[in-house]
């Protein structure tokens, strides 16, 4: 056979595109369940990670979960309730000041409000968990980063480096007359008007874009939920 | 039996180990060698996943390799690797998902590993299909041998542990010892695996 004819080629790309397609899809659906259950659980221990609780293994994620969050509702930037549930199952490219998503949590019987804040890093994505409390001040309780493709030893600390997280820790996220959103990530020595002591925390060394991108997405993520925030304060 | 494991089939296999390893002698496939070994575990399961990918990629091409029309093989030969690494990630989602988050993109850029084109187009385009395939689990293992080393050296030092067990102990932090942070950097990888090299090329040298 002349396998160098044109027929020839056209038919055999065509050929093995269509098998290709099939066998791609057949081994997709096949584990579509299982990879979802995957990145729910992801997510879980995420949610579960900023709310201080970590290091807990796979199989005990989802009962924490339950134990801990008492709904994931979905609000707009106005503060309005727009459905009880279903706010966990918003995915990220989803959010919107239409569609915010909000976790309101209950830890050793102490109400938190876990948000959701999504922006862009040096080279892609990065999302975190900023879990509140109900006070005045919008006092942190705790937060979690995390990041699509962000330098590996630099940026990528911001999901690796539990410090970094952990000093989120009792910073507040207003300023200090609580009329805008004040929590920032900072260089030690730069200061930046209307953010006080109790709201900076440290960038990190050599990775200043992925540190700009966590505060801007601090303040660009919290702000829409500023109103939703400020209602549930006690 | 005694011709599937013949003088020649047992170089196939073992040469890609030694003397024509692809990471330190053809210095191959080093980006994603100095992307996944910060730490053991995703340099295992990358040197799995790379090994499994060029054996079955070239028993595949190697299969069809008579049919293939010679204008458009590089395309065929695309289609097939991307097609088992698009597979072997889907896998990974589902069985290990820490890990293939760990491993990030560079599953997807096996893809573009130079090792597994270069033994298609070298090997596979001329080879029948078993020879091919001990040349893709050689190729595969000669691969992950060099990744393990170094993700070893890496965890080791960088983070004094060993597949996520701590085994320094910590009065060896309290004598002063700190973990080398530069371990964890792609730099340090790239000269760890020049230390590999090195001493790789040392004891070749030797033995001649």
């Amino acid at each position: 056979m002349n396998t160098s004819s044109n027929t020839y080629t056209v038919v055999y790309a065509s050929v093995m595109v269509v098998i290709v397609a099939f066998l791609l899809a057949f081994t997709s659906t096949v584990l579509k369940p299982k990879s979802d259950y995957n990145e729910k659980v992801d997510k879980q221990k995420q949610i579960l990670a900023s709310l201080n609780i970590r290091d807990i293994d796979n199989e005990g994620v989802e009962a924490k979960f339950k134990e801990v969050v008492v709904a994931d509702m979905v609000i707009d930037t106005l503060g309005n309730v727009k459905a009880e549930k279903g706010g966990f199952d918003i995915k990220k490219k989803d959010i919107n000041p239409e569609n915010l998503p909000v976790y309101m949590c209950k830890v050793n019987g102490v109400d938190k409000i876990v948000v959701p804040v999504v922006g862009k890093g040096l080279w892609g994505g990065i999302w975190g968990y900023v879990a509140v409390e109900t006070d005045k001040m919008g006092t942190v309780y705790g937060a979690y980063f995390s990041h699509e493709s962000e330098t590996a030893g630099l940026g990528a600390i911001i999901a690796e480096y539990e410090g970094f997280q952990k000093q989120f820790a009792g910073k507040t996220i207003y300023n200090e007359s609580g009329d805008a959103i004040a929590l920032s990530v900072l260089k030690k020595g730069k200061n930046v008007d209307g953010v006080g002591v109790n709201n900076r925390c440290d960038a990190v060394t050599g990775a200043t874009l992925t540190s700009n991108g966590v505060n801007d997405m601090l303040h660009d993520s919290l702000k829409k939920y500023m109103k939703f925030l400020k209602n549930n304060a006690k | 039996m005694g011709k599937l494991f013949s003088k020649e089939n047992q170089e196939v296999f073992s040469n890609p180990l030694n003397l024509n390893n692809p990471v330190v002698v053809q210095v191959l496939g080093i980006c994603s060698a100095l992307a996944v070994t910060s730490q053991l575990k995703p340099a295992i399961v990358m040197g799995l996943s790379v090994t499994v990918i060029t054996a079955f990629s070239n028993l595949i091409i190697s299969l069809i390799r008579k049919t293939i029309p010679n204008r458009i093989r590089i395309i065929v030969q695309l289609v097939v690797v991307a097609a088992l690494v698009t597979i072997v990630s889907m896998i990974l989602k589902a069985y290990v998902y820490d890990v293939s988050v760990m491993l990030s993109v560079y599953v997807g850029l096996i893809i573009t590993n130079c090792i597994l084109m270069g033994r298609l187009e070298a090997f596979a385009m001329q080879n029948g299909p078993w020879e091919s395939f001990l040349d893709g689990i050689g190729n595969g293992i000669g691969y992950a041998i060099i990744l393990v080393v170094v993700g070893f050296a890496r965890e080791l030092l960088g983070a004094g542990s060993i597949l996520g067990f701590k085994v320094l102990p910590q009065a060896v932090y309290d004598l002063g010892y700190m973990d080398n942070g530069m371990m964890t950097m792609p730099a340090m990888a790239l000269i760890l695996l020049g230390c590999v090299i090195w001493a790789h090329r040392a004891y070749n040298e030797e033995k001649k």
